[in-house]
């Protein structure tokens, strides 16, 4: 129930103390003082505006408390009475905004900002996220408290970039909202194959960041590109928890009000004249959405898109992926010339879908025994339980 | 406002232009202009160019002895060749300044934020 004010009270008391780490774990206390009292004297009229009060008032004894820092808190006095200078945003969301901002700064280290992201903007617990990540709890506590040092240390301000870093900034932030839901939808880890949590947490910061930042087509296009894959979810597991490839999924069984409402995002994003890289894989997984049956897909339009798209992302992957596209618009052949001149790469060696997507072709040239060994190749790599479980099902039906 | 030490790490000194040089005027003009910069937005404190680390001496005491050991404490491939110290409102900015710097085009700039260390006489009592 506190979850839905998270956001906006670490963000607020963090603009309030000028410390996120002490207003993290006052808004943690703030919301256990509101299970004791809440049922016993009701609700209060404004749940989110107790949370902030209580959580302020306890960020500030401790900063009173602790001697040390008592010019903090002569900061954090001041800035109270100062106005708050004007940024252009619109008004109330400019603390949200910048709580994000500084959660993912690029001077953090990339994993540290997935998961300081998950607990100062999500509300998620630091065992939660050890958990999704399958690490330790020490090991992701240590990571928090790292990166929360740093902030401090390294004088990361707690605002809204210039609008002249913006670009490079929230991209940083888009990047680590597409890894929160790629981590959900492909779990590394462990014995399941999709964590809906994560998906979920990722399509509600997305949701969120396209109602901050109106006009942002990138913004716009991730959200589309999240809603559009996640409806798909469903049809993804097998009766036995095993993978479906898109080719072979029940389409009916896709949500058909999110890829409306995804589709509706892409179009919008991309009328702003502004393509970028969220924007093309969106209106790839448009594609497929559009699609009643597979044999339906418009390939050749797919490929396109994938050239298109390895201009902003110039990837190994994105390039196995326009082969596979291509194989699919003119042949298999055509596609293992693409697919056999990227897989030098050592990067995608270490790539369990190049080996399937090989395997794949390999099949349909009827080229068995380099098929098996592509396939065997993959296993190699140890890809989670049930796409292990898949690979072993391909091998076996021919 | 935070005091942030620019480490400039690049080539090493047998590598860099010789004096009177046309590379050499060009460098130095480069560098003169981004501490310029520098200097006119109020924010530089001092820079300097070092020695190179075969003039380095590192210090360590250990059990009350004194070891001396000759050259750079940590040997990497780049050298650390100068520093820039600069007063910024925060680690943007201060990044800012640092990628205008010719040695984060040729090599790496380090940004350490400088611990505001409080006078004797300034500490509180207690």
């Amino acid at each position: 129930m506190f979850r839905a004010h998270w956001w906006a009270a670490v963000a607020a008391v963090t603009r309030q103390v000028g410390d996120l780490e002490v207003a993290e774990d006052a808004v943690q206390d703030a919301c256990a003082a509101a299970l004791a009292q809440w049922p016993a004297e009701g609700v209060p009229a404004s749940p989110r505006g107790w949370l902030i009060g209580t959580a302020r008032h306890k960020a500030l004894d401790r900063l009173r408390r602790e001697a040390r820092r008592a010019d903090k808190e002569a900061e954090a006095m001041r800035e109270e009475a100062a106005p708050r200078p004007a940024t252009g945003w619109a008004a109330g969301t400019d603390d949200e905004l910048a709580l994000i901002f500084t959660c993912c700064h690029p001077a953090l280290d990339p994993a540290a900002r997935v998961g300081l992201t998950l607990r100062c903007v999500c509300g998620l617990t630091t065992a939660e996220i050890a958990a999704a990540f399958v690490v330790p709890e020490p090991t992701m506590a240590q990571r928090l408290v790292r990166a929360k040092r740093k902030i401090r240390q390294a004088g990361i301000a707690f605002r809204v970039p210039r609008r002249a870093d913006l670009p490079a900034r929230l991209s940083a932030v888009l990047r680590v909202v597409y890894l929160v839901f790629t981590e959900g939808h492909l779990a590394t880890g462990g014995d399941s194959l999709i964590r809906g949590d994560l998906c979920d947490q990722a399509i509600r910061l997305a949701r969120a960041l396209a109602a901050l930042l109106p006009g942002e087509p990138e913004v716009t296009g991730l959200l589309g590109l999240l809603l559009l894959t996640d409806a798909r979810r469903d049809a993804r597991l097998g009766p036995a928890g095993d993978l479906v490839l898109l080719a072979e999924q029940d389409r009916g069984r896709w949500d058909r009000a999110m890829i409306a409402e995804g589709e509706a995002l892409v179009g919008q994003a991309l009328r702003l004249g502004r393509p970028g890289a969220y924007q093309i894989q969106a209106a790839i997984a448009a594609c497929h959405s559009g699609a009643a049956a597979a044999a339906d897909t418009d390939w050749r339009e797919i490929a396109l898109l994938y050239g298109e798209l390895i201009s902003y992302e110039p990837s190994p992957m994105v390039a196995a992926n326009r082969a596979v596209a291509v194989a699919m618009s003119e042949g298999p052949a055509a596609g293992l010339v693409i697919l056999d001149t990227v897989s030098g790469d050592t990067r995608l060696a270490r790539w369990p879908q190049l080996h399937i997507a090989r395997a794949e072709l390999l099949r349909r040239l009827g080229r068995r025994a380099e098929a098996v060994a592509a396939y065997e190749a993959a296993l190699a790599l140890e890809p989670p339980a049930p796409e292990r479980a898949y690979l072993a099902r391909r091998m076996r039906e021919w | 406002m935070v005091k942030y030490l620019f480490l400039l790490y690049g080539r090493p000194e047998d590598q860099l232009p010789e004096p009177g040089t046309e590379e050499f005027g060009r460098m130095l003009a480069e560098w003169q202009a981004a501490t310029g910069a520098m200097a006119h937005a109020g924010v530089l404190l001092d820079c300097a160019p070092l020695q190179p680390p075969a003039a380095a001496t590192t210090v360590s005491v250990r059990d009350g002895e004194t070891l001396l050991t000759d050259g750079p404490a940590a040997e990497i491939k780049e050298h650390f060749g100068g520093y820039t110290l600069v007063e910024c409102a925060d680690l943007d900015q201060a990044l800012t300044w640092a990628a205008t710097l010719p040695a984060a085009h040729e090599g790496k700039v380090e940004v350490r934020p400088v611990v505001e260390v409080v006078a004797p006489a300034e500490q509180p009592a207690g």
